[in-house]
């Protein structure tokens, strides 16, 4: 029946076409998130009221709450890519899974400090050991492990193949992790801090929120997409594609270093 | 406008937040195309030495 | 032409790294000494307030342990991939997992059991109660071979790798979050009177998941590490 998208996905797939594609997407993905990104940010620091508990230290949920489902989001995504590289051995899923790495440990990273710099004031300190915090920090690891098995191995496809495997294992882990840390906590009745607790948040402050988190996936596309290009680029480098494009690349380079030796000789004659 | 860089008194919190935010971002998207760029050049290097090898000598032996 | 049978091949197997490491005694000795010292520091550095030292003894213990594995985690293929033996396993009619399921036990008796019989002595260094101390060691025959497990699944994912020590201490940290709670978990419920089975329970519970998914998984990732 609907034949034409295996067939359209295994066009795609190839190398030269998906860099095609990326490069045509790229730019589109980046204007939409930035888009998307300052109407969110007007929306959320300038038009939203402030909170009448935390006044506008609250504000820093516009980037904490996107970047903290993005850190999941891409976990899930480089666990999917992971399996369908292991099974089909299709070369694109092996870089989108190991260029999805660097960009969900940056947002992992970038949750982990905004919630210490939203706890701070609100708590009274930079880190609790909270469930939530504590599996996000294992998942910061989880995600360090995978870029670190992937890079220690010579042969790229290789390392590429052995971190997909240990990303598949640390999704299986990251539900457990998240079971036990909840036991742990049961268990211990430190200082427990209700992070945002059941109260409705209001429709001013859930639509930049909401808005925001369409911005850093337009933004995951956006710089998935660069990533996976570099990569391809140098994974084929031996073919003819990208021969063509490097002779681009040099000629487009050439030339504007041509003008610019122009123009010095013209500014000192 | 000196009010809202204020924050009401959590401008400590909120600016660092938004910079290491964007800061990350920024510099996870430039990465790529850095490298892009160095690879394309090591790569148009490599093209010309062997272009100049194979002037040298037409019929590789 | 006739394989040799599934028993008595891994009888072979089982044997032969216990020979290895009966032969290479000392190795064996290391990890011990490393608990040792380790527990040794912490009075040192927390002071020998009795108190004290009783609230943190299962958790150190634990900790110990789990640190200990870890330096002997990195060794269990490494001769047999040097000396190609493991390639020959890869190769043999016997079913792979089946195999390194033997490696790891071998793995898992020379390492963590030696461990696992000073532990009441270190918990004791420590002033555990001694009501406390089945519990421990309960806790750590249910947790040592669940590590051992578990670290020879991401062993064998560094296995074409050159170093892999830094490395193979971050891929397991994320796995043995688990682990130690629950492990830490029990011995600190029965030092405050409570009912520890439930904790013991879920290590059980893991414990049998892995012993049938883990040599699999091991099996697998060696598969994809020595592809070359």
């Amino acid at each position: 029946m609907a034949n034409w998208i295996p067939l359209w996905v295994h066009k795609l797939s190839s190398p030269p076409n998906f860099y095609r594609f990326a490069g045509v997407v790229r730019p589109w993905a980046l204007a939409l998130a930035l888009i998307t990104g300052a109407v969110a940010l007007y929306g959320g620091l300038v038009l939203a009221p402030a909170d009448y508990q935390q006044g506008d230290a609250y504000r820093i949920i516009f980037i904490h709450v996107p970047s903290a489902w993005m850190s999941l989001f891409i976990y899930g995504v480089m666990a999917v890519a992971s399996f369908i590289s292991l099974v089909w051995r299709i070369k694109l899923a092996e870089v989108v899974a190991m260029e999805s790495a660097p960009i969900g440990a940056a947002f992992t990273f970038i949750t982990l400090v905004t919630g210490s710099l939203w706890g701070k004031p609100m708590w009274g300190t930079w880190w609790t050991w909270d469930a939530r915090l504590t599996s996000e920090l294992v998942l910061l690891f989880l995600y360090l492990g995978v870029i670190g098995l992937y890079h220690s191995f010579e042969d790229r496809r290789q390392g590429a193949r052995a971190a997909a495997f240990l990303a598949i294992i640390g999704i299986i882990n990251v539900p457990i992790v998240h079971f036990s840390v909840n036991w742990w906590n049961t268990l211990h009745q430190g200082s427990t801090v209700r992070i945002l607790g059941p109260s409705k948040i209001s429709g001013d402050m859930l639509w930049p929120l909401l808005t925001m988190m369409a911005a850093t996936k337009f933004y995951y596309i956006a710089s998935l997409f660069g990533r996976v290009r570099t990569d391809l680029l140098s994974m084929e480098s031996g073919k003819d594609w990208v021969k063509q494009i490097a002779d681009a690349y040099g000629s487009a380079s050439a030339a504007s270093a041509g003008r610019a030796g122009a123009a010095e000789k013209e500014s000192k004659a | 406008m000196s009010a809202f860089l204020a924050m009401g008194g959590y401008a400590m919190y909120v600016w660092p937040a938004y910079a290491v935010f964007f800061i990350v971002l920024i510099a996870d998207y430039l990465n790529p195309s850095l490298r892009r760029r160095r690879n394309l050049r090591e790569l148009r290097s490599r093209m010309a030495r062997q272009a100049a090898r194979q002037q040298r000598n037409p019929t590789p032996p | 032409m006739s394989h040799a049978p599934l028993a008595s091949a891994c009888a072979a197997v089982l044997r032969r790294d216990l020979t290895l490491a009966w032969r290479r005694r000392g190795d064996i000795v290391m990890p011990v000494l490393y608990a040792l010292i380790v527990i040794t520091l912490f009075p040192f550095a927390l002071g020998p307030e009795e108190a004290l030292l009783q609230r943190i003894a299962g958790g150190a213990v634990l900790v110990t342990m789990l640190l200990a594995m870890l330096l002997a985690l990195d060794a269990m293929f490494r001769s047999d991939i040097e000396d190609g033996s493991l390639e020959q396993l890869m190769l043999s009619p016997q079913p792979l997992a089946l195999m390194l399921g033997m490696k790891i036990l071998a793995h898992w008796i020379t390492t963590a059991l030696p461990l696992i019989v000073i532990a009441p002595l270190l918990a004791g260094m420590l002033h555990l109660p001694t009501a406390v101390m089945p519990v421990l060691v309960y806790a750590l025959l249910l947790s040592t071979p669940l590590l051992s497990l578990l670290g020879a699944v991401l062993v064998a994912l560094t296995a074409g790798t050159r170093r892999s020590g830094m490395l193979l201490a971050l891929m397991l940290l994320p796995l043995c979050v688990p682990v130690v709670i629950f492990a830490a978990g029990a011995v600190a419920a029965a030092q405050q009177g409570l009912p520890w089975l439930a904790p013991i329970a879920w290590l059980g519970a893991a414990l049998v998941m892995a012993l049938v998914l883990a040599p699999l998984a091991c099996a697998t990732a060696l598969r994809i590490a020595l592809d070359a």
